[in-house]
């Protein structure tokens, strides 16, 4: 973890992004979080780490619904036959 | 065959590796779906290139991703009365669909982002290693392509950037939870801070879009096919 951190804080490369660009892409992010107690902290600036903390609950949540979504799915898939399969395919296509 | 082939950009080799898995049993249908599909995104990929978060809210977008979606169930289906065991625990079956969706997912995100070349290349390496597939010339042309393309790719999307310490804002702190996140998102566990963000926005949309076709498909399919159209997302 140290390694990693020292690295990243070492100069690489030529260009260099400024911290208004993370915090741009850290707002954009913010913005696509469900907004479940961000109403009235909409001023100027949200805590990054909050956001990043946000986001990665979000992904995990996200992640495990489709899990779910996935295995129901296969089981209803299990016992239709293939007849419904082709209606829901021309139905969706 | 080659007619889908030759149709498609150069952007786009990455469809005709799933499309090669499904081409087995529905040929005629995958190809005038795909190809359908396709136009209708590249109109739509277009359109909503400058933003980022239109494509993936798109109609466009969500009639092909349903569309690979189904063929990808289909596969999935009629490979499982294959296996070996007669009856697969609902765990693994679960685990198959899920496969077969994030890559019907990624085969929608056109190649443009790191997770989606992530998901088809891991996919594609476990199958190439598992199991001889009887076209085996086809296949190291599409690794070559897909490997020189992606690091020709990633050349141009991701730059050696470092973060410049302006403020007191701890940056060790975020740059550890950007790892974190780095982690979670597919594909994305050595890059940097702002390359992360952008394909975790991305991933982000299109969990949600295939988390909202997957809810609409099970209750479609749950309702037994009713026979009407289903509901506009």
């Amino acid at each position: 973890m140290s390694s990693r951190r020292s690295r990243s804080s070492r100069q690489t490369g030529a260009s260099m992004i400024s911290e208004d660009q993370i915090n741009d892409l850290v707002l954009q992010l913010h913005r696509l979080l469900p907004e479940l107690g961000n109403n009235h902290r909409r001023s100027g600036k949200v805590s990054a780490s909050k956001v990043l903390q946000e986001t990665c609950t979000y992904i995990r949540n996200l992640n495990k619904e489709v899990d779910d979504l996935s295995e129901r799915l296969s089981q209803l898939l299990e016992s239709t036959d293939s007849a419904q399969a082709a209606l829901i395919r021309s139905l969706l296509m | 065959m080659a007619s889908l082939v030759s149709d498609t950009e150069p952007p786009t080799y990455l469809n005709s590796t799933p499309t090669d898995l499904v081409r087995r049993k529905k040929r005629q249908s995958a190809s005038s779906a795909a190809a359908s599909s396709r136009r209708n995104n590249a109109a739509s990929a277009t359109a909503g290139d400058g933003d980022s978060h239109a494509p993936w809210r798109s109609e466009k977008q969500q009639r092909s991703y349903s569309a690979n979606l189904i063929q990808a169930l289909q596969q999935v289906r009629l490979s499982s009365p294959a296996a070996e065991t007669p009856y697969p625990t609902a765990q693994k079956r679960g685990k198959a669909f899920r496969e077969a969706a994030d890559r019907a997912l990624a085969v929608s995100a056109r190649g443009r982002t790191l997770w989606s070349r992530a998901i088809l290349f891991n996919r594609f390496k476990l199958k190439f290693r598992k199991q001889k597939r009887p076209r085996p010339a086809a296949i190291p042309a599409v690794i070559t392509r897909g490997s020189s393309s992606s690091s020709s790719g990633r050349g141009t999307k991701k730059r050696r950037v470092t973060v410049v310490k302006l403020n007191k804002k701890s940056i060790p702190t975020v740059n550890r939870k950007v790892r974190v996140l780095g982690r979670l998102v597919p594909g994305c566990k050595k890059e940097s801070v702002p390359v992360i963000l952008e394909e975790a926005t991305d991933y982000i949309q299109a969990l949600e879009m295939q988390v909202r076709a997957m809810k609409s498909l099970a209750e479609l399919l749950s309702g037994s096919g009713s026979g009407s159209a289903p509901p506009p997302i």
